[in-house]
């Protein structure tokens, strides 16, 4: 099967409504299919990966770790846009740190968020060749 | 006839926060729940526009909705009171009404 490039992209706050763990759902069923996997975070969207999540207080699964085993997965390339974290008072540091491990460089961790501007992320989106927005 | 105000919708998606804003009179309380837990951060694009409000208005958040959004209490623009689902229900006894911003 040929490989194309996706990007799922997610706008949700977490929790509030299920747009966030339906994309996470069909992220994960995309890379059993072994596709080119790219994740855009953006407005709200970047909420879902926050680190320090705690849903004890209303009654939700936590589904926030899952996002740390999509390096497993080969999904790799998470953008995240700088504007979106800056217009919300967040930086990268309130984000979970997201990391693959390379195979070729001894399974060393490397970081899968990508930090990107706005016109940056317009250009990493032009290039897909599917785009899933949540 | 003080009004609670109950808004579930992130300011920085929907219009609907500013709306309840711009419609609360003096003396009434706004509760931000859901995804509007995220207007309580300080040093947002829409921490003035609330802070601006708080001079009329009593503002609280459910907790739960904060930290489980990863944000943590002592972010939250100074005056904001964080509740529980119990706190809830008392501002709901304590207004005359209600009002749900959808």
């Amino acid at each position: 099967m040929a490989t194309k490039k996706f990007m799922f992209v997610n706008r949700k706050a977490p929790y509030g409504t299920a747009y966030a763990l339906e994309s996470l759902e069909v992220v994960l069923i995309s890379a059993a299919f072994e596709q080119d996997v790219s994740l855009a975070f953006i407005d709200d969207g970047v909420y879902q990966i926050t680190k320090g999540q705690d849903t004890t207080g209303i009654g939700q699964k936590n589904f926030s770790n899952t996002y740390k085993a999509l390096g497993d997965y080969e999904i790799k390339k998470l953008y995240v846009e700088k504007e979106s974290l800056e217009e919300r008072g967040l930086t990268q540091d309130d984000l979970m740190p997201l990391v693959w491990e390379d195979e070729d460089d001894d399974w060393a961790e490397k970081p899968s968020i990508i930090m990107v501007n706005r016109s940056e992320m317009a250009d990493v989106m032009a290039e897909q060749e599917v785009t899933l927005s949540f | 006839m003080a009004m609670l105000h109950i808004v579930n919708k992130s300011p920085f998606e929907k219009v609907s926060f500013r709306s309840c804003l711009n419609h609360v009179k003096v003396g009434d309380s706004v509760l931000m729940i859901e995804d509007a837990a995220v207007g309580a951060l300080e040093g947002t694009s829409f921490s003035e526009k609330l802070k601006t409000a708080m001079g009329d208005v009593s503002v609280y958040v459910l907790g739960g909705d904060l930290v489980a959004r990863g944000l943590s209490e002592d972010r939250m623009i100074d005056g904001i009171k964080a509740v529980d689902y119990a706190g809830f229900v008392d501002l709901t006894v304590e207004n005359e009404t209600t009002q749900s911003w959808l």
